[in-house]
């Protein structure tokens, strides 16, 4: 009960605000424990994850 | 002109640079006018052209300065102003998550994106989701994402604060997200 409380602490909606601010700010260490525990407890924010930084990484060889 | 081979080397990315001017000052007539003065610059300081960057990379490089010029220019009439709290403001409805903030659709599988990287067509789609952001979203993604411009740099041009910047930019990324997931990774087009 204690791990499903640690892991929601921030919703979905927040945590993906959370992974697109992190290309733009530094996080505090709790902001960071709060997102590392919801993404290692949800697949469909960890892939949310991995297709931002794909996107990001298209956006680089749209540049060039 | 049409004899110098550096012109026309330089020619050859008229249409990417107009692109992508296009796709941040929304104006056509704006869009070519920067990218001629960006040739032209280019033409004419061709000596610092290192050719330690490609061609490209330099000209986005002058391209960059010469858009930020032209949006200050822009907001001496404040259109920028009201239009961004508009596109802010749409900040609490949202159909992509629940009431209770869980994903109302989840992201898909997206297979092997990296494999897109390769594709022209990948590209084109790209562009074609780009063009359907909210002008000033775009605007804001573009500068953050192909000009690189850096947080404190696009609050103090447009004068939004952090906090708007990073609202605009979240609804640039989930727009962007979408529209490539339904329009290239939703099976048919990947194959
Ligand atoms: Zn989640």
């Amino acid at each position: 009960m204690l791990l499903h409380r640690l892991t929601h602490m921030v919703s979905c909606k927040e945590a993906t605000r959370l992974i697109s601010q992190s290309e733009e700010r530094r996080f505090s260490l709790g902001e960071r424990i709060k997102l590392r525990l919801h993404l290692a407890a949800c697949t469909a924010c960890a892939r949310f994850e991995r297709q931002l930084a794909f996107m990001r990484d298209a956006m680089s060889r749209y540049r060039k | 002109m049409d004899s110098d081979p550096f012109a026309a080397e330089l020619e050859s990315h008229r249409r990417y640079l107009t692109r992508v001017a296009q796709l941040q000052l929304r104006d056509r007539d704006a869009a070519e006018d920067v990218v001629q003065d960006t040739l032209f610059a280019a033409l004419t300081g061709r000596d610092g052209f290192s050719g330690r960057s490609s061609l490209k990379t330099w000209l986005t490089g002058i391209l960059k300065h010469k858009i930020v010029d032209a949006i200050r220019r822009k907001q001496r009439q404040p259109i920028i102003a009201s239009t961004f709290d508009e596109e802010v403001d749409l900040e609490d409805f949202d159909p992509l998550f629940r009431d209770d903030g869980g994903w109302a659709t989840p992201p898909a599988e997206w297979g092997d994106p990296e494999s897109a990287l390769s594709r022209r067509e990948f590209f084109d789609m790209l562009d074609f989701c780009l063009e359907q952001l909210p002008p000033n979203t775009a605007r804001v993604f573009m500068m953050r994402e192909v000009m690189e411009l850096d947080t404190a740099e696009i609050c103090k041009e447009l004068t939004i604060t952090a906090n708007n910047l990073w609202v605009i930019l979240y609804r640039a990324r989930m727009a962007l997200r979408q529209c490539l997931e339904q329009n290239w990774f939703s099976g048919q087009a990947r194959s």
